[in-house]
């Protein structure tokens, strides 16, 4: 009853990238309708634990479940906009590591 | 109406892609070839600076097998984003390659060039006028940041490429345009479906990206009919899925079920993917959804100072344990001896590679003492020499900062390289971002046609 998995052993891709220079997308992709399903009706993967891992502001979060790809789309604002100083990820292609440990009820 | 098929060879002008698969995708008669040049996506530098983003050898390379196929098969070959940010000098600098390889293979044709440059004191005008708008930065723009811009661009729709394919142009070399723009126009000019075409242009702008497994320097077609369309990558070893094929809808973007672009959008609420055989993916019933207001998104790019770094590495673990400390402290402490003054003339960024380089104030595991540490010190200046200055004097007194506790006292700093800092040149940031509201999608793109004449012997 009480089993979970993490999303780094359940998810077939985890990326994330910059979707112009002033947002960043987290994309989890499963390897089936079923394990898509199932994180999906967890509701784990919701804006306030996006919050709190990214340090985002909730408002900012936008959180989109797309079937036909069976995968969950997580947006917010960059925190410094691609290639600004202080900026460090310019494609915002490393940004997806902290999604490897969130535990799924499975 | 009967089909059209539409050939992206690869994912950006440059990459290339395999011989046989460009070969098998001319065999299937294709009606266009398309390929995107560009993205914002390498950053403000190269829409600041002018410069191209992949090396001119490899896209020339691209553009002689590309050119080759138009003359053989007698089919359009459109480039958008040409040399990457769009802009006038690698837009020309493109069209000089294009030039140089037809006379060279005596090569004739009818060749489109469409600027998408915008002129400064245009785009005051329109801010006066209240038609330039927020998009998704929350700074609005100023008159001031109009004329700070290096370059400005627009993101042209299908329209100027339709119209260049109307005026009979046998390869179209856009500068900056909606990536789908270049595979969607012919399609669109010819009375398919535009949301048909502008969904079947956002799954092929990457090439094999959409397929699985997903490779950006390999070809894919697509075909169209009256209701729908397929795609399939042309390299047997790939194949398109429902799964990979709706994954790329997902790319790049905040929300793949609204699809923004110049004048519209599309709506994937509807849209059905069905797996036709094990390689081909058909997708039907994405909308196109027409804007009551068509608005172009500008680009522009910004010089904001020069920079010279520094990099070097740390194992000392009492170094390691107050780092933060130590780089505060000399930053005060530099900040007193230099004749500069910090924030007016320059500022210091710091990045501790193996603390939290990657994610900065993202990142959450902050209760971490690493064995070492790869150290980027910056100095952004108003000048070169100031940059200079302040980067040469700031890692020499890092490298022999007295922090507390301190056992060696040979010097903090493992330097990767003599020389040990590094001039970087220009710092650009993107500061305009917005939505111009137009009432013409054609105006801004200038389009002019040259037919090239080289008899062959």
């Amino acid at each position: 009853m009480n089993e979970t998995r993490t999303l780094g052993q359940i998810a077939k891709f985890l990326r994330s990238k910059n979707a112009g220079p002033f947002n960043l997308t987290l994309d989890i992709f499963f390897y089936n309708t079923e394990d898509y399903e199932k994180a999906k009706s967890s509701g784990v993967i919701n804006k306030e634990l996006i919050s709190r891992l990214y340090h985002i502001d909730i408002d900012d979060i936008n959180i989109i479940e797309f079937d036909p790809a069976a995968a969950i789309k997580i947006s917010f604002p960059r925190r410094i906009p691609s290639g600004s100083v202080k900026d460090s990820d310019i494609y915002g292609a490393q940004q997806h590591a902290p999604l490897f440990d969130i535990k799924i009820p499975w | 109406m009967k089909e059209i098929k539409i050939l992206c060879p690869t994912a950006a002008l440059g990459f290339g892609c395999p011989a046989a698969s460009f070969e098998a995708g001319l065999k299937r008669k294709p009606d266009v070839i398309g390929v995107d040049a560009g993205s914002t996506d390498p950053g403000p530098f190269y829409l600041g600076k002018g410069q191209t983003i992949l090396g001119w050898g490899a896209q020339k390379k691209d553009l002689e097998i590309y050119l080759e196929a138009q003359q053989k098969h007698n089919i359009p070959l459109i480039i958008g984003s040409a040399g990457g940010p769009g802009s006038q000098e690698v837009l020309d600098e493109t069209i000089r390659i294009v030039k140089e390889i037809a006379s060279d293979k005596k090569y004739s044709f009818k060749l489109a060039r469409i600027g998408s440059d915008f002129d400064k004191d245009y785009l005051k005008d329109c801010f006066a006028k209240n038609k330039i708008k927020l998009f998704e930065t929350a700074d609005e723009l100023t008159v001031e940041e109009i004329d700070r811009a290096e370059h400005i661009v627009a993101q042209m729709g299908v329209e100027p490429i339709i119209e260049a394919l109307k005026m009979e142009a046998d390869v179209v070399i856009a500068g900056r345009a909606y990536d789908p723009a270049v595979f969607a126009a012919l399609p669109i000019l010819k009375g398919f479906d535009p949301g048909l075409a502008i969904h079947m242009g956002q799954i092929l702008e990457c090439g094999a990206m959409a397929a699985e497994p997903a490779a950006g320097a390999d070809c894919l077609l697509a075909t169209m009919s009256e209701n729908s369309f397929t795609v399939e990558p042309l390299n047997q070893e790939r194949k398109a899925t429902i799964k990979s094929v709706a994954a790329h809808t997902f790319y790049e973007n905040t929300n793949p079920v609204q699809l923004l672009f110049p004048g519209g959008m599309i709506d994937l609420s509807e849209t059905t993917f069905e797996q036709v055989n094990e390689r081909v993916v058909q997708i039907a019933k994405t909308r196109f959804v027409q804007s009551d207001q068509y608005t172009l998104k500008l680009e522009g790019s910004k010089k904001t100072g020069y920079r010279t770094i520094f990099i070097a590495g740390v194992k000392d673990p009492i170094f390691i344990q107050s780092v933060d400390d130590i780089i505060e402290q000399v930053k005060n402490d530099i900040a007193l001896q230099l004749p500069y003054k910090q924030g007016d003339d320059y500022q210091i960024v710091f990045h501790l590679y193996g603390k939290n380089a990657v994610m900065g104030a993202s990142e959450p595991n902050t209760d971490f003492t690493p064995h070492e540490l790869g150290i980027v010190g910056e100095a952004i200046a108003k000048t070169q020499d100031i940059a200079n200055s302040v980067c040469s004097f700031l890692h020499k007194v890092l490298l022999h900062y007295p922090y507390e506790g301190r056992k060696q006292i040979a010097g903090n700093l493992a330097f990767l390289y003599s020389p040990s800092f590094y001039n970087l040149g220009e710092v650009y940031e993107f500061n305009i971002y917005h939505l111009l509201e137009v009432d013409d999608p054609l105006a801004q793109f200038p389009i002019t046609i040259e037919e090239l004449k080289n008899d062959q012997f």
